[in-house]
């Protein structure tokens, strides 16, 4: 037991290592969490191996309070998707932790920078390796906290310590939903056990709560609750828009927190409740339609950024789009897999980002980058590979993965076929705005100012190793999951299984032997063209004819500001939420409600309650016949009471 | 009824082992010399843990002795754990303390271990005249002790009122038990409660038995209304003793009321049940409101002492096994984190200095990290804040009400609770925010070390792993339940 | 051969007079004497019990008792006399230094 326990608890001892002796190790500092995570990393793999067969692992590590059904403890429960789930995140933080070595090189805020990714890898691992909800809400608010501390990581720059704060803050909105849906969980089952709950969701199908006057189905709320956070989490349409200004914070984090690991807790959390979700259609098509939404909408607000690091932001958030589509059409496995095969390419491309910034000397701004393909070759493979991959061209990772998402989505019924339209449009628009970074980034004329321009180098080793090791699985990731219509065995799908179930879609009823192969092998070549559509346009309009985007941008004003200027949804928000409520807070509940209210009703408690204790301590007289008095009077007074009123 | 065996050799072993350790520590007196007593504490303290693993070597026993007046059972077992573990960290603590406060003698000590002999009797009292025994045992000593500083007016003071109020209680609770005599024609519990059971008789003289029980236990314990000796016996009595009967005589106390109660009279369960939890809801708020007002640490312990046994009471009142258990866990958590912060306080005992004031709280924080750290976590288990072993105490007790029904006094509770808070932290303010007044000099031998690292340890290690405790709690009762 | 209804009645009587005798006087010896009155008050009731049903529990309780308020007047006049000796005074009204 004490193997699996050691995967987080090692992050951990190096966090507290770091903590406290951070300061004498200096530019060492990297030296404990690197050993701990590529150990935690090696271990990983091992419990991998041990889940192959199909077994799940079961512990109770420490149990704090047990009283009847309420069951407070920390334990593991490891089944093939929390193995899946310790791949991606060690393999992602340990390369992170490499390149950090290079890229923060210098920073005085070093030692405690890997001293806050410690803390993170440890959080995010215990999240995923959680059997109760309540381990599951507290890590998830950890990662959370972790993510604060990280975006404000230069808390001087005062941009950075806003974006933090908007992170935390609209985060709290989700994590709100999210901890009443496990109250309610609490409530309706008696514990929060997953065993426990998911083992008798069933029973629970047909209840309705009642909600201000509506009747809904008990599990369509539970599920929505929890949808709200995993909403927050993995930056969904409404509450996306603390992830491109979590850019703020250093790259390897962005890499780590906000593409590989954090914001996927979402998705791993839908999938883990799966047995929840599954209960309720109507949940089920808000995760397809929110997911399918989300995927387009930040597609199109990537096509107009200029910022590389904005671009693969809002990248992310549509890629995440998809592996909830996978999920709301019950096709969980896809969604992992996605989930997988995206931590990898996009992991990549922040961090090829990086090594870009790092060679334009902290240029961020594509309209002045362009040429560097001959100055960092390396960056420059790594970077276009993981762009092939994303834009789903055959035989990359991220081909197979999206790819099973877009089939199982034509094939369902309801929400997800239509939304299927909307993902293949986003899959078109992603090929195109990937290759729009790589031709204004690495190719064309060199744009930057001479003394930058002079400045390009190619990134140190110990930064570029982790590129080449990451492009190599962003390659060959998809291989385990290669479909059967075109000769594949679908490893993965057999490996999840486990956890999942064996059908498609088990629950809105995909016709598996209907669908024929046939039709698979037609839509994917739909899915290639589409992804090489994407890449041609882009080919053309930025290679071929580098003045038509401006013209393009010209003729549709209207259009391309509100792309520009991502839907204005921060300024709506502004104007709606923000200054409302600064507002009121000021003008109304800070001077009227709190000073005059409760400011008021406090200190009349507190001096009521200092009043009585001023009377009652007079009763202590000092008089022995007093004390005597008081007792008797007691018993006199029980008698009394006994005799004159029972 | 079962004839007079060996058994009843056995059974009284660790009382036998007990008493024979106060008698020794008498006779070594004789020897010692003047600024060597000392060593008679050490004597004590490894007699103690000697009589605990004997103790702990009966564990599993059931033996019913000396014609039914004294069982050793899992309950008594577990409550002379407990003393026995009160009672070695009251010595420990006392070391440096006696020495400097001229009450350097070898009785005390041994007042301490018959005080200990007299409580483990109560625990294992199967017959309410072997628990008048035991009870009269550990009183005498206790009022002794409470005086034992005999230069102090305060001093004498609290024992005379300790003694003069106690002496008045054990009437009181002696008439009871006259009358339970009279009206069942047996001391013994087990036959009290089958008299009861046979429904021969229901006149009120049985209800008027045992309001005068209540109050002769609800004394010891400190529940309001017999709690009035309470606070100026706390601030009277050298604080090591106070630290001491803080909690044995209580713990000792519920261990007799609860036995008596559960055991004897359970026919009029519904009767006592009115009325220990009126009890537990004066005892709450009187202790904890009255605690807010108060300036000197000690007394604002003792009110915190009577707001807790009203917490004890909540547990009480729940009855059953889970209970019966929240308390007796209850009373074990006490007995640590209410040993710490009497040991902080003798700790802040300088020449000429009382050191009981809470300005002499004052920048703790600033001269001694340590020390304040310490005292901050015991504030905090007093004040039920997790994961300190107090919030597991309150978290059992109110979990056991609310599952007997009792939700409303666990709401209380909770509130009681809240108010609490203010009156523990307030300490923690004086410590940290304040500046201190004067130069500090802490008086912290070894010993008050060691007993001040066990009872931190125990706080938090129950605070964070209470099943080992609340498992022993079960177990021990399991055949009384 | 007295009915037990009125020695219970009597020592119910002993045992007001005690109570009575401890509120009504300040002299310490004189509450300690009403404590003991008390005591004495539920020995009578003791033996009274053991006369009604048989059983000679009861009187060997009294002779407990005996003991025990033997023991518990000696601490009690050891006591009294050493805060006479430092106080010059048996009056308890004039031991109230703590209160509140």
């Amino acid at each position: 037991m004490l193997k699996y326990a050691l995967i987080p608890f090692l992050p951990l001892a190096a966090f507290v290592f770091n903590g406290l002796l951070g300061r004498w190790l200096k530019d060492k500092a990297h030296w404990p969490p690197l050993f701990a995570v590529l150990f935690s990393f090696v271990l990983a793999v091992s419990t991998l191996f041990e889940v192959m067969g199909g077994g799940h692992i079961e512990h109770v590590l420490y149990s704090w309070i047990v009283s009847g059904g309420f069951d407070v403890h920390i334990g593991f429960k490891i089944d093939q998707l929390t193995a899946v789930m310790l791949i991606v995140v060690t393999t992602v933080s340990s390369l992170v932790h490499i390149y950090s070595v290079g890229y923060m090189h210098g920073d005085k805020g070093y030692p405690r920078f890997f001293a806050y990714l410690s803390l993170f890898t440890f959080s995010m691992l215990m999240l995923v390796m959680a059997d109760n909800f309540l381990q599951l809400y507290v890590f998830w608010e950890a990662v959370g906290l972790c993510s604060y501390f990280l975006i404000g990581f230069w808390y001087e720059k005062k941009s950075a310590s806003d974006a933090g704060k908007k992170a935390f803050v609209v985060n709290r909105v989700g994590d709100f939903g999210f901890g009443l849906g496990v109250m309610l969980i609490f409530i309706t089952f008696g514990t929060l056990n997953y065993d426990a709950v998911f083992a008798t969701a069933g029973f629970h199908a047909a209840e309705t709560v009642n909600i201000m006057g509506g009747t809904y189905s008990l599990m369509t709320v539970i599920a929505l609750l929890l949808f709200t956070g995993a909403v927050g989490k993995s930056a969904q349409l409404p509450l996306h828009v603390w992830l491109p200004d979590a850019m703020e914070g250093p790259t390897p984090v962005s890499a780590l927190i906000h593409a590989a690991t954090m914001v996927t807790a979402g998705v791993f959390m839908v999938a883990r409740c799966h047995p929840i979700f599954n209960l309720s259609p109507v949940a089920l098509d808000v995760v397809t339609w929110t997911g399918g939404i989300t995927a387009l909408f930040a597609s199109t607000i990537a096509l107009t950024q200029y910022d590389i690091k904005r671009v693969v932001a809002y990248s992310t958030i549509s890629q995440l789009g998809y592996m909830f589509v996978a999920c709301g059409v019950g096709a969980y496995t896809a969604g992992i897999f996605h989930l997988m095969t995206h931590a990898f390419f996009k992991g990549l491309l922040f961090l090829g980002a990086g090594s870009v910034i790092h060679a334009m000397s902290g240029e961020q701004d594509m309209r002045n980058m362009g040429g560097l393909k001959k100055a960092i070759p390396w960056t420059f493979g790594t970077f276009l590979l993981a762009s092939l991959s994303i834009s789903g061209v055959p035989g990359l990772a991220g081909f197979f993965s999206k790819d099973e998402i877009l089939w199982k989505a034509f094939t369902s019924h309801g929400a997800g076929h239509t939304v299927y339209y909307l993902l293949a449009f986003a899959a078109f628009l992603t090929a195109f705005y990937s290759f729009r970074v790589i031709f204004m980034t690495f190719y064309g004329d060199c744009r930057a100012s001479h003394e930058v321009a002079h400045h390009v180098h190619e990134s140190p080793k110990v930064m570029l190793l982790p590129l080449v090791i990451l492009a190599t699985l962003a390659v060959v990731a998809g291989y385990v999951g290669v479909p059967e219509a075109i000769g594949g065995s679908n490893r993965f799908h057999g490996f999840m299984a486990h956890v999942f179930g064996g059908g498609h879609g088990a629950v809105e009823g995909v016709v598996e032997g209907g669908a024929s192969h046939a039709l698979e092998v037609t839509m994917m070549l739909v899915s290639i063209l589409i992804g090489v559509g994407g890449i041609g346009l882009a080919w053309f309009m930025y290679i071929v004819k580098p003045d038509l985007p401006g013209k393009v941008a010209g003729a549709s004003t209207a259009v391309y500001n509100l792309l520009y200027n991502k839907y204005y949804i921060d300024e709506i928000y502004d104007f709606v939420l923000v200054n409302p409520v600064k507002w009121a807070s000021t003008h109304f509940f800070w001077k009227v409600v709190d000073v005059s209210i409760i400011d008021a009703f406090v200190n009349a408690v507190a001096s009521l309650v200092d009043a009585m204790s001023r009377v009652l301590r007079r009763l202590q007289s000092g008089y022995f016949h007093h004390y005597a008095m008081g007792m008797a009077l007691g018993v006199f007074v029980i008698v009394g009471v006994f005799l004159f009123i029972r | 009824m079962p004839s007079f065996s060996m058994d009843n050799m056995v059974s009284i072993l660790p009382e036998m082992i007990v008493l024979s350790l106060a008698l020794a520590v008498l006779m070594f007196d004789l020897a010692l010399p003047k600024d060597e007593k000392r060593y008679l504490a050490y004597f004590s303290v490894a007699g103690l843990a000697i009589a605990g693993y004997q103790t702990m070597n009966l564990a599993g026993l059931q033996l019913d002795t000396f014609y039914g007046m004294f069982v050793l059972d899992g309950y008594a077992i577990f409550f002379k754990v407990l003393f026995y573990i009160a009672a070695a960290i009251a010595i420990l603590i006392s070391i440096g303390y006696v020495k400097g406060q001229e009450m350097d003698k070898g009785e005390y000590y041994a007042l301490i271990l018959f005080a200990t002999a007299g409580m483990m009797v109560m625990a294992s009292g199967a017959d309410l005249i072997s628990i008048y025994l035991g009870l009269e045992l550990m009183a005498l000593s206790v009022y002794i002790l409470a005086g034992f500083m005999r230069g102090s007016m305060k001093s004498n003071e609290a024992a005379l009122k300790y003694f003069l109020l106690g002496a008045f209680s054990s009437g009181i609770l002696l008439y009871g038990i006259a009358i339970i005599y009279g009206v069942t024609g047996t001391t013994n519990l087990a036959g009290i409660a089958a008299f009861i059971q046979s429904g021969q008789y229901s006149g009120p003289a049985l209800t008027l038995a045992m309001i005068l029980l209540v109050a002769g236990f609800g004394f010891k314990v400190a529940a309001v209304p017999f709690h009035m000796w309470v606070p100026d016996v706390y601030e009277g009595a050298p604080t090591s003793v106070t630290a001491f009967m803080s909690v044995g005589p209580k713990a000792a106390g519920f261990a007799a009321f609860l036995r008596v109660f559960t055991t004897a009279l359970p026919g009029i369960q519904p009767d006592w049940t009115v009325i220990i939890a009126s009890l537990a809801i004066m005892s709450m708020l009187i202790g904890n409101v009255v605690a807010i007002s108060q300036t000197n640490i000690k007394r604002m312990l003792a009110y915190s002492s009577i707001a807790h046994a009203g917490y004890a009471m909540v547990g009480f009142v729940s009855g059953g096994m889970q209970g019966v258990s929240s308390v007796m866990m209850y009373l074990f958590i006490y007995m640590f984190m209410n040993l710490g912060a009497f040991g902080m306080v003798v700790m802040l005992r300088k020449d000429g200095v009382a050191g009981e004031e809470l300005k002499d709280f004052a920048g703790l924080a600033k001269k001694n990290r340590t020390a304040a750290l310490l005292m901050m976590v015991f504030m905090f288990s007093l004040a039920g804040i997790p994961p300190t072993a107090g919030f597991m105490g309150k978290f059992y007790v109110f979990m056991a009400a609310i599952d007997a029904g009792f939700t409303w006094l666990a709401i209380i509770g909770v509130m009681m609770s809240a108010v609490s808070a203010y009156f523990y932290l307030r300490v923690i303010m004086y410590m940290y925010m304040k500046e201190p007044e004067g130069e500090f000099e802490l008086a912290a031998p070894l010993s008050l070390k060691l007993a001040m690292a066990v009872a931190v340890l125990g706080v938090l290690y129950i605070g964070m792993a209470p099943a080992g405790l609340i498992d022993f709690a079960r177990i021990s009762i399991a055949g009384m339940m | 051969m007295v009915p037990i209804s009125h020695i219970l009645i009597l020592a119910g009587m002993i045992f007001a007079l005690g109570v009575v005798c401890v509120f009504a006087h300040r002299n310490i010896l004189m509450i300690l004497i009403g404590v003991e009155i008390m005591l004495n008050a539920a020995g009578l009731a003791f033996v009274a019990g053991s006369m009604r049903w048989g059983m000679p529990e009861g009187q060997i309780f009294v002779l407990f008792l005996m003991a025990m308020a033997a023991s518990e007047v000696s601490v009690g006049l050891a006591l009294v006399v050493y805060l006479h000796k430092r106080k010059r005074s048996v009056n308890i009204d004039d031991f109230n230094e703590m209160k509140d």
